[in-house]
């Protein structure tokens, strides 16, 4: 009898199936105490040196596991064997949920388990301690600071099983299970009368553990949305209701700027007054600087009173002839009916005539007012008038022509605010599109939960008997 | 802090004492389980075949916690519902020992607590709670175990044990503690979960296919 010190290489145990003959090698080493015979599907105990067949113990070979049991991988920066697997289900509503779990292992850092279900994946460890409860509404528990929403509970139970297990697994086996989110992490607690075993699950994407076990191909794509998926949204609406503000802060401070910037230069100013029956209506006014390439904006003040007018404006450069012509018609009416008093249109208007180059510049004036011969023109380029105002025009067009004083006000570099006001009403278009996102992706994530809108609360406890 | 050799009064070969105060050990080649008196050492009893392992402890295996070095000088093997699991004895190099227990590769290390009351087994139900060194710990699992054997040196005498219950409980931290109820009155032990990495281990077992330091050792035949 030698020394009881263990030898120094622990060897993995080979061993052939009682049932079939066919070769059995266990990597988890005298960790597992439950191998089901790759070949013929049979459940081993293999607690004891003697092997037994559980002949209780009865399924067929009906999944084949996405990752082959006996690859070796490296996942989270540790190597692992992937030496088990099976598939756990619960029953909500009369429908079997069915999800796959994984065993990997590694002799000096133990096990961790992968589940995955309609393409989603979660490395699962078992954590030391007791997550705390919070009081709420909702329950909650709270683990290293992090806050996680109770999502739903039900009872799993064991469906088929495939490869080597470090407990005695059995099929059935219901286990209450309570999930609590906060993605990309979930903490599940399996409870038993006696015994509590909490574990944190980080979701994974397919493709990391495919690269992690050089499984060929890609891994199977994902439907729906997982309990503890992380939102392609999270951090990132925020961020662009953030930003808009931050534009619109800067719009802000740029419009003051540029309402300070400019120069708001009155080159022309003068009153006239215009008969309607003057031979010559047009005349020029004196010629006046504009310094810079900016707009110029034209002020008519009138004393039209239940009337109207018409102005063709050019202004030309003195230096090179270049006109730029722009109109406006002027018309106010007003009066009184039984019940109320009206007005309709305005005897002042302002014209805006953007990025005239520097120059000398005069401005030629073509005033135009009804003479009291036709009929009040209701169409053209006059307005379409409402009735009260066309018959107060029609009044107005029966009595002698009235003369019109009228000031023209030329204001150079006035700041423009249209475009400013445009963008403010653009920006938060993102934000509220990727907000509506959020709270879709969200909502789908709930939709599969004890708290899904509109779902009957009964649905997670009827499996629970 | 090793102790005059003596002779295992079964076949005769040399048994030590590596810490002054075992009270059991296990005879290396006979196998059979030694007390010791303040006047001889007597065999009460034969191990049987100890249960094939995968911890990567053994029996003189080294490493530090919390800067304190220690040894393993013993063990004991329990078996319960869900498989086995090893209590190592550690002994510290300020001659204190304490517990490295290893269920799957799930690591704590503890310490036994003065005598003080307790709770019963039955008040110590699945999630009832309980403070221990100020300590609020909730009770997570209850498991009766078997004893499966013991191997080198223990502080007690143990060796006809058959079924022991034991109270686990954890706390919102990594405090860990363990309720024994295979004395009367019962034992208390407190400690913490543990990280392989944070043992600092030496003189491991190494597995095949593996390195000492958990990788894939390279050509394994995967």
């Amino acid at each position: 009898m030698g020394p009881v010190v263990t030898a120094p290489i622990v060897k993995a145990r080979g061993l052939n199936c009682p049932n079939c003959g066919n070769a059995v090698e266990l990597k988890g080493f005298a960790h597992t105490l439950r191998v089901t015979c790759p070949s013929c599907g049979t459940m081993l105990d293999t607690s004891e040196p003697n092997v037994k067949i559980l002949h209780d113990f009865q399924q067929q070979l009906t999944r084949t596991p996405l990752i082959p049991l006996g690859s070796r991988g490296r996942l989270k920066g540790i190597d692992w064997d992937c030496i088990g697997f099976q598939t756990r289900a619960v029953e909500v509503d009369g429908t079997w949920y069915e999800w796959s779990e994984y065993v990997l292992f590694n002799p000096y850092k133990g096990f961790r388990y992968l589940v995955e279900y309609n393409g989603h994946w979660n490395f699962v460890t078992a954590i030391d301690s007791i997550p705390e409860p919070v009081a709420g509404s909702r329950p909650k528990v709270k683990y290293q600071g992090k806050s996680y929403q109770h999502f739903s509970h039900a009872t799993a139970n064991t469906g088929f099983v495939l490869g080597e297990f470090p407990w005695q697994v059995k099929l059935g086996d219901p286990v209450g299970a309570d999930d609590y989110v906060s993605p990309p992490y979930m903490l599940s607690a399996e409870t038993t009368t006696d015994e509590v075993n909490w574990s944190l699950g980080e979701y994974t994407p397919g493709t990391e553990i495919w690269q992690g076990f050089r499984l060929p191909g890609a891994p199977p794509p994902v439907q729906g949305t997982y309990a503890n998926q992380p939102s392609p949204y999270e951090g990132k609406v925020g961020g662009l209701w953030g930003l808009m503000f931050l534009l619109m802060v800067l719009l802000v401070v740029a419009a003051i700027v540029m309402s300070a910037v400019a120069k708001h230069e009155v080159v022309f100013h003068q009153s006239y007054s215009f008969a309607p029956l003057a031979p010559e209506p047009s005349f020029v006014t004196p010629v006046f600087e504009l310094k810079g390439t900016k707009n110029v904006e034209l002020a008519i003040k009138t004393s039209l009173s239940n009337n109207w007018a018409a102005f063709n404006f050019a202004l030309i450069n003195d230096d090179t002839g270049t006109a730029y012509n722009f109109g406006k018609e002027v018309s106010y009416y007003f009066g009184s009916d039984s019940d109320e008093s009206w007005n309709e249109g305005d005897p002042n208007a302002t014209m805006l005539v953007p990025g005239i180059p520097p120059g000398h510049y005069y401005l030629r004036v073509e005033p135009e007012m009804d003479k009291g011969l036709p009929a009040p023109r209701t169409s053209g380029y006059v307005s379409p008038l409402s009735p009260r105002a066309a018959a107060a025009a029609a009044a107005t067009a029966e009595k002698p022509p009235v003369a019109m004083s009228y000031e023209l006000t030329l204001t150079h570099d006035l700041p423009t605010f249209s475009l400013f006001w445009i963008v403010i009403l653009l920006l938060p278009i993102p934000p509220i599109w990727r907000s509506i996102q959020a709270a879709s992706f969200n909502s789908r994530r709930w939709a599969e939960s004890d708290y899904a809108t509109g779902s009957s609360s009964s649905s997670s406890s009827s499996s629970d008997d | 802090m090793s102790q005059p050799n003596a002779n295992c009064p079964n076949c005769g070969a040399p048994v030590q004492f590596r810490w002054s105060s075992a009270v059991q050990t296990t005879c290396e080649f006979c196998k059979s389980i030694l007390v010791r008196s303040d006047v001889d050492i007597k065999r009460v009893g034969v191990v049987a075949d100890l249960p094939p392992d995968a911890s990567p402890i053994q029996i003189l295996t080294e490493g530090s916690w919390n800067g304190r070095s220690f040894q393993i000088i013993g063990r004991i093997i329990y078996e319960y519902d869900l498989g086995v699991w090893n209590e190592w004895h550690a002994v510290f190099s300020d001659g204190t020992s304490g517990w490295i227990s290893d269920a799957q590769a799930n690591y704590a290390i503890s310490f036994i607590q003065p005598p003080q009351g307790l709770p019963s087994p039955n008040e110590a139900f699945r999630g009832a709670h309980f403070t221990f060194n100020n300590v609020d710990f909730e009770v997570t699992s209850r498991t009766v175990a078997m004893y499966r054997g013991v191997q080198g040196e223990l502080p007690f005498q143990f060796w006809d044990k058959s079924q022991v219950s034991f109270i686990d409980l954890r706390s919102r931290g990594r405090e860990f503690a363990t309720l024994d109820y295979s004395e009367n009155p019962p034992l208390l032990f407190l400690g913490q979960s543990v990280d392989y990495e944070e043992l600092n281990l030496k003189n491991v077992r190494e597995f095949e296919g593996w390195t000492l330091t958990g990788q894939a050792a390279p050509g394994a035949n995967y």
